[in-house]
């Protein structure tokens, strides 16, 4: 399929290509999709991408490892402190440092608070997609909450570059401690509101459910991980799958629908945000004293020669960082696999014969990020 | 000169209701500009306008000058004549259907034996409007707009029509008047509740409004059918919508809640335009609170809704209706 819109028209001259995107409301960013309709059915779609290139993977191979940190939470600026925390224990796992308990803890909670975050941003901009303008302002106004807690502790409030080698760069404190407390209650006690209002919709619904079905099967053909793969009934879960950081110390489920259809993953990130509550208010409990630095992190961090890999969970699915070191403090190479770019892969499949507004619903169910698309 | 003098209060009737009209459109335009907006922030628990004056009431006028200012632009592939007629077609005809409402006993325009018929053919030609700004726009997301927009209006024109008619068997007339003085006892929301209710949902269609925006759906085709509209051009559609507002909810008012009717207020002849327009308001804040709470329907949805159970529901209530009519 060509890239041309008016010879793509010429080429097919009875259907109609619409080109939505880089500019468009409800493809969040700077993504470019050309849809081939019949009527208002999509016959054929093709993802356009490099909108938003900025050679992350390419800057790696030119400053030392340890100073590629910033650059991670520019890639999913929803999922910051999650891509901090791949690339912190990557380098950490190639360079064999020990990382104290407390840093794990404080990964843990910080980056939950991240991943609730993120799925409250999604929350928001979904049923904005869907046509409910409400439901972001009440979402916002609960992110805005976590955001002036990491603020606190981080200095920034999304792209946010706290983890490091070998620790943290601040410790938290009791503020910290008693802000996040008081925030797992009042979202605790906010999730009856939002099952109300909006999850029991029937619009909702009739938009959602047999919506985007997608199985196991196309998953792992795609490489689709995150809540859409466990919208299908597959609880794969990098914490619970290939459990890193301390995550195997907690109590959590993973949640799973059956359908795999748009409802289905909805659902399971509504889900996935009182889960995290849960890891929280267990990491708070147990928060152990201790330094928070590693003893003995090198100023330049050589890394001995080799491939490394690391891998998390982020918002959006399983994100791997894969290193190939010759010895010195400069990566060789370092690939990121991010998830939402493997799981744009499939909107070609996923929404072929599809309504418009269908299309918009299984995009919008994708969850995308675009700058983690074009790295 | 005998004729003209015969005929001069009748023209200067109709100076005066014409100006009246204006006032009505423009005035429940900033009303309703307003109002949607502080509703809406409200609903979303913010201030809304807060800026332009005490709790931001000055907020409409200033985006009235700011529209009178910007340039209109023309796309350079769009029809020039068709583009810049399609806003003044859609609010031209806002005004006439305001001439035959029965704002109180005393206080009507012209109480037409077609009124109704005058009501629903004027408020046709926004779809014509519409049909005709979005084609000339030479856009897509405008043209699927107007796709849409014309199928839905078409369809939901009829069951709004068929809940009408209903109460129209009942009172045996086309004037409003008389529907509003046929409503002493008891109102007709109570005896054709179900002709309220699919009323209800039609309208909603019928000013294109959410959940039922699809003509101008801005997450699946940006703005619709006034994508490519700016300044002036594009707060004529924002104008005639509500004005349409304005209309159908007048016309519920006299069809199903009794028109001007109410208890009379003291030292207040003309009480029943207070009634009528609380009625009126009232049905234009429950327009407004949907909008900004639920999500946005999907195109075969709305028009299966329509088809499968709004038409046949309205078809079951007029025949028991005429039925019922003929029998009592």
């Amino acid at each position: 399929m060509s890239m041309d819109v008016k010879a793509l028209e010429d080429d097919r001259h009875h259907r109609y290509v619409l080109n939505m995107g880089p500019q468009h409301p409800s493809t969040h960013g700077v993504l470019r999709v050309l849809l081939e309709l019949e009527g208002e059915y999509a016959m054929n779609l093709l993802p356009v991408l490099g909108y938003g290139h900025r050679c992350h993977e390419k800057i790696a191979e030119f400053k030392p490892a340890k100073s590629f940190m910033p650059n991670t939470a520019r890639m999913d600026y929803l999922g910051a402190l999650i891509y901090n925390h791949g690339f912190a224990q990557l380098l950490e796992k190639a360079a064999g440092i020990e990382v104290p308990e407390r840093v794990e803890y404080i990964r843990v909670i910080t980056s939950e608070l991240n991943r609730i975050q993120s799925h409250l941003l999604w929350y928001g901009a979904y049923l904005l997609d869907l046509g409910a303008f409400t439901p972001i302002m009440y979402s916002f106004d609960d992110r805005e909450h976590i955001l002036d807690i990491l603020e606190d502790v981080t200095g920034s409030r999304l792209t946010y570059c706290y983890f490091r080698v070998g620790g943290v760069s601040k410790d938290i404190d009791e503020k910290f401690v008693t802000g996040t407390r008081a925030f797992i209650k009042r979202l605790r006690s906010r999730f009856p509101m939002y099952e109300d209002l909006v999850n029991g919709n029937i619009i909702l619904q009739k938009r959602l459910i047999d919506v985007g079905e997608l199985t196991p099967h196309t998953c792992a053909r795609y490489g689709i991980t995150g809540p859409l793969l466990r919208g299908t009934g597959v609880a794969y879960d990098m914490r619970r799958a290939e459990p890193y950081s301390i995550y195997s110390k907690f109590d959590f489920e993973i949640p799973t629908g059956t359908k795999g259809d748009c409802m289905a993953s909805f659902m399971v990130r509504f889900h996935e945000m009182e889960q995290s509550l849960r890891i929280i208010e267990q990491a708070l409990d147990g928060l152990p004293e201790g330094s928070i630095m590693a003893a003995k992190v090198p100023k330049k961090l050589k890394i001995p020669a080799g491939d490394y890999n690391s891998s998390v969970e982020a918002p959006r699915g399983e994100l791997s960082y894969y290193l190939v070191s010759d010895g010195s403090d400069v990566p060789y190479r370092l690939k990121v696999r991010t998830p939402s770019y493997s799981n744009l892969s499939v909107i070609p499949e996923m929404c072929q014969g599809m309504l418009l507004s269908d299309v918009v619903s299984a995009m919008g169910a994708l969850d995308l990020v675009i700058p983690e698309i074009d790295r | 000169m005998e004729t003209f003098y015969s005929i001069l209060p009748e023209l200067i009737r109709i100076v005066i209701c014409a100006v009246c009209g204006a006032v009505i459109v423009f005035g429940n335009a900033l009303v309703m500009g307003y109002a949607e907006r502080k509703l809406a922030g409200h609903i979303m628990l913010r201030p809304g306008p807060m800026e332009v004056g005490p709790h931001g009431i000055y907020q409409l006028v200033i985006d009235g000058l700011k529209l009178m200012g910007k340039q209109l632009v023309v796309p350079a592939k769009a029809d020039p004549l068709l583009f810049r007629f399609a806003p003044l077609l859609a609010f031209a005809p806002v005004f006439v259907p305001l001439l035959v409402l029965p704002f109180s006993e005393k206080i009507q325009g012209f109480d037409l034996d077609i009124g109704l018929l005058v009501i629903l053919a004027l408020a046709s030609i926004n779809l014509l409007a519409i049909l005709i700004g979005g084609w000339a726009s030479n856009n897509k997301y405008s043209l699927f707009g107007v796709f849409r927009a014309v199928s839905q209006n078409v369809a939901y024109e009829i069951p709004m029509l068929l809940s009408l008619l209903a109460v129209v068997f009942m009172t045996n007339s086309f004037s409003l008047k008389a529907v509003v003085a046929a409503q002493s006892p008891v109102w007709f929301i109570v005896i054709q509740p179900l002709a309220f209710l699919i009323y209800l949902v039609s309208i909603v269609a019928e000013t294109n409004r959410a959940p039922f925006d699809l003509p101008e759906a801005e997450s699946e085709l940006t703005a619709g059918f006034h994508t490519e509209y700016s300044g002036m051009s594009f707060s004529l559609f924002v104008l005639a919508e509500y004005a349409n507002m304005f209309i159908v909810s007048s016309v519920a008012t006299v069809f199903f809640l009794g028109g001007s009717s109410g208890i009379p207020l003291p030292y207040f002849e003309y009480s029943g335009i207070i009634w009528f327009m609380l009625k009126v308001y009232s049905l234009m804040f429950f327009l407004v609170w949907i909008r900004w709470t639920y999500p946005r329907t999907r195109f075969d949805q709305l028009m299966n809704f329509c088809w499968k159970y709004l038409i046949p529901f309205a078809l079951v209530n007029l025949l028991i209706t005429v039925v019922m009519v003929k029998l009592l």
